[in-house]
């Protein structure tokens, strides 16, 4: 007996420690994975961090500008038109001539292609501003070519010449020297659309296009995911049908999303005649996409909420209407909230289905309205990679920071949802 | 929530109802992709210097641009097309069927398609003969016979003594690609003619012609990088042993990185490209509908805005962006061509 118990007792012993080391190496295992997750997501940060941060500061050279009365053409008491039409790239190019002393043809090219051809639009845009400039001798920032932006950013702490030609670079020195040549943070890129020059661009149409299509997709998506999620839930009889749909809801939430591209194409496009690249028939393709999401997850918000609160409803009279709306669904709600904002995030980051649908455009204009012709900020970070223009690297990663932000407070707006509203039982 | 939804369908309901039945009041542009970077500057100046809105540029592809612009006429097609080739007879029937009658033809300039290589190797001089050899599915016989047999070359060297001691390696375009259609016509067709036996072939089957000059090889000498041209460049300053294909614009955006190989003793630049000397160079079309002039507001001063010297002329600001300008006389014809409205 004693024997026998001892050696029960030393087996244990005797497996424990090979017990032990498994669940040590598990946990090995575990921590390996993390710390793997983790590092790709420093290096992935870090490298877009590093690319992009430049993206906010753009090159400014500090100039007086005289608003030669005679040149322009102008008066104070010009119309608004004749100031709009106001030969200020001449004039912009003749006093930089003037004062860096350039007269041949060639120098003359160059010199001008330091400044960015969105220069002269500043100076419009002050007159515009203040017609009681004309006249007067101003002192503004110009905005800088991205060649010099570039050179200015990233070769000038270096040393080297980068990609100036020999004389862009006298000049270059010549100004930073004066201490003329400067960088201050980019607010164009938060307040222009899309643009060829990189030292314009901005997301500002990017985010304008991508809140009118998430609007849309929400306006959408929640109605009618949460009367779906509402009816198979609690009053779709439970049978053969209900289940099918029930199943082929769950398949479409896996479907690939270029699918949900082509069929509103086909159908939106083709047969009801939205018209392309607008954030209306975006918003429509994104809604196809996100409601399995929202269905799904509000489903499982209905099924949380406990009988017990239904049967005493019930229990004092009111009718199966009333148990829902009153009882069932704002217990529910915030988990469908939850659910519908990591749709709405998905939607946010998707490029697939909205290339079948002609977003993949270059639009300037800023978008005022869900027909107005958009893109959406993802969208934008593909277009902004493909373009020949080496400052475009660091506007692209500019762009992933812009768009990961967004990420970022939507999913923080869910889970502080979820904190906050989230009761148990 | 119930006035959520009900100001949801109130907006849809009008958005639907304004976009079905409103004119739409801006110029819709798809097409080439190698256009794309040409066409959507000059939209840009167009929109900012004008009334009327800025056009809206797609990139589908001159193929995928073609297809859609000949769907019909009417404001859900778009106005213009870009195209880095000729429209083809097909789809110009394709144009017919569908309503599409009147088409102006604009060429707008030239594209030198380079064979690029790092800066930080010797510049390396090519003949479209070599580039032929090296990159053809099937070469003709290495003892001089009139037949083929599948490319045998591992190196350049084996291609051509005087060619360096290094793997063939090459990226470039998918077959969507409008550049790869041009490259494969101009060069390796360009190489292959100068077998006497496969230009005889010519005439006798051209089907068999067309497999042998434009069959690139697929055992991995020949890698699609896809369409983007940046991930090209970057791969090739990161391994300067291989070659790149891709437009003049993107070898002059980063030349600091990257040069292109001199073809048959021709180096891609602005100005050989401009002569017409560099052998590999095409022409750039956009395509506009007819019926939509008067339609669709400043459609008309788009294109003269796109013809005037300031954009397309020698010192244009297209040629700033890297596209090649034709000469002065050239394109006085082409901009008398588009005030007039000549048809195809």
């Amino acid at each position: 007996m004693t024997n026998q118990t001892m050696t029960t007792r030393a087996k244990v012993e005797r497996s424990m420690g090979r017990r032990r080391r498994a669940e040590s190496r598990f946990r090995t295992y575990g921590m390996l994975s993390i710390a793997f997750g983790l590092l790709c997501l420093v290096v992935l940060f870090g490298n877009i961090l590093s690319k992009g941060t430049s993206a906010f500061a753009q090159t400014v050279l500090h100039t007086e500008v005289h608003l030669d009365k005679d040149y322009l053409g102008l008066t104070r008491q010009s119309s608004e038109k004749e100031l709009m039409n106001g030969n200020y790239e001449g004039l912009i190019k003749q006093q930089l001539r003037d004062e860096m002393n350039v007269t041949k043809r060639s120098q003359r090219r160059d010199l001008y292609s330091m400044v960015s051809v969105g220069a002269h639009w500043q100076l419009q845009g002050l007159v515009l501003d203040n017609p009681d400039l004309i006249g007067d001798t101003i002192k503004v920032d110009l905005i800088m070519d991205d060649e010099v932006d570039q050179w200015f950013k990233h070769d000038y702490p270096q040393g080297i010449q980068g990609r100036l030609s020999d004389v862009q670079y006298q000049w270059a020195m010549q100004w930073v020297e004066a201490g003329r040549l400067e960088t201050r943070f980019n607010t164009s890129f938060f307040t222009n659309g899309d643009s060829r020059e990189p030292e314009l661009a901005g997301v500002h149409g990017a985010i304008k296009g991508t809140l009118l299509t998430l609007l849309v997709t929400f306006l959408l998506s929640f109605p009618i995911g949460v009367a779906a999620a509402i009816y198979l839930e609690e009053f779709a009889p439970k049978n053969r049908i209900t289940e099918i749909v029930e199943i082929n809801i769950n398949n479409l939430a896996a479907v690939p999303s270029i699918t949900f591209g082509l069929l509103g194409l086909a159908i939106f496009i083709n047969i009801f005649g939205v018209a392309r690249s607008t954030p209306l028939v975006g918003g429509l393709v994104l809604t196809l996409m996100t409601l399995p999401t929202i269905i799904i997850s509000g489903r499982a918000a209905i099924k949380a909420v406990p009988p017990s609160i239904r049967e005493a409803a019930f229990g004092l009279g009111a009718s199966k209407m009333q148990v829902v709306f009153h009882h069932v669904l704002p217990l529910a709600l915030p988990g469908m909230l939850t659910g519908t904002i990591i749709g709405m995030a998905q939607a946010l980051g998707e490029t697939a289905p909205l290339l079948m649908i002609g977003m993949i455009a270059f639009v300037v204009d800023v978008p005022g309205f869900i027909t107005d012709p958009a893109t959406v900020l993802p969208v934008q970070i593909f277009l902004w990679s493909d373009s020949p223009e080496a400052a475009f690297t660091e506007r692209t990663s500019g762009a992933i920071i812009v768009l990961l932000g967004f990420l970022i407070a939507m999913n923080t707006v869910a889970v502080m949802l979820r904190r906050r509203l989230e009761r148990r039982w | 929530m119930k006035r959520t939804i009900a100001a949801g369908a109130l907006l849809l309901a009008t958005a639907f109802s304004s976009s079905a039945f409103a004119e739409r009041n801006y110029i819709s542009v798809v097409g080439s992709s190698t256009v794309y970077p040409f066409s959507t500057v000059v939209a840009e100046r167009f929109g900012k210097s004008t009334d009327f809105k800025t056009p809206k540029v797609e990139s589908t592809g001159s193929g995928g641009g073609l297809k859609l612009f000949c769907s019909g006429v009417g404001d859900a097609t778009p106005d213009i097309t870009n195209a880095s080739r000729q429209i083809k007879q097909s789809e110009i029937e394709l144009c017919a069927k569908n309503g599409v009658k009147d088409i102006v033809e604009v060429t707008i300039g030239f594209d030198g398609i380079v064979f690029a290589h790092s800066s930080k190797v010797d510049n390396v001089e090519l003949t479209r003969k070599d580039i032929f050899l090296a990159l053809a599915k099937n070469v003709p016989a290495t003892d001089g016979s009139d037949t083929l047999i599948e490319n045998p070359y591992k190196t350049w060297k084996d291609v051509n003594p005087a060619l360096p001691n290094t793997p063939i390696k090459v990226l470039g375009p998918p077959p969507t690609s409008g550049t790869r259609d041009a490259f494969v016509e101009l060069a390796m067709e360009g190489g292959c003619k100068q077998f006497p036996f496969i230009k005889d072939m010519k005439k006798s089957d051209k089907n068999k012609y067309k497999a042998v000059c434009h069959g690139l090889r697929e055992d991995g000498a020949y890698v699609e990088a896809g369409e983007n041209d940046n991930l090209i460049v970057q791969k090739l300053d990161a391994s300067p042993e291989s070659f790149g294909i891709f437009g003049y614009s993107f070898l002059e955006q980063n030349e600091d990185k990257v040069q292109g190989a001199i073809v048959d003793g021709v180096k891609p630049t602005f100005d050989n490209i401009a002569e017409g000397s560099y052998p590999i160079s095409r022409s750039l079309f956009f395509y506009v509908k007819k019926a939509h002039i008067g339609v669709i507001p400043g459609i008309q001063e788009y294109l003269a805005e796109f013809t005037s010297p300031r954009a397309m002329g020698e010192d244009g600001y297209l040629a700033d962006k890297g596209m090649i300008p034709m000469l002065e006389s050239a394109r006085k014809e082409v901009e008398a061509n588009v005030k007039a409205l000549k048809t195809l």
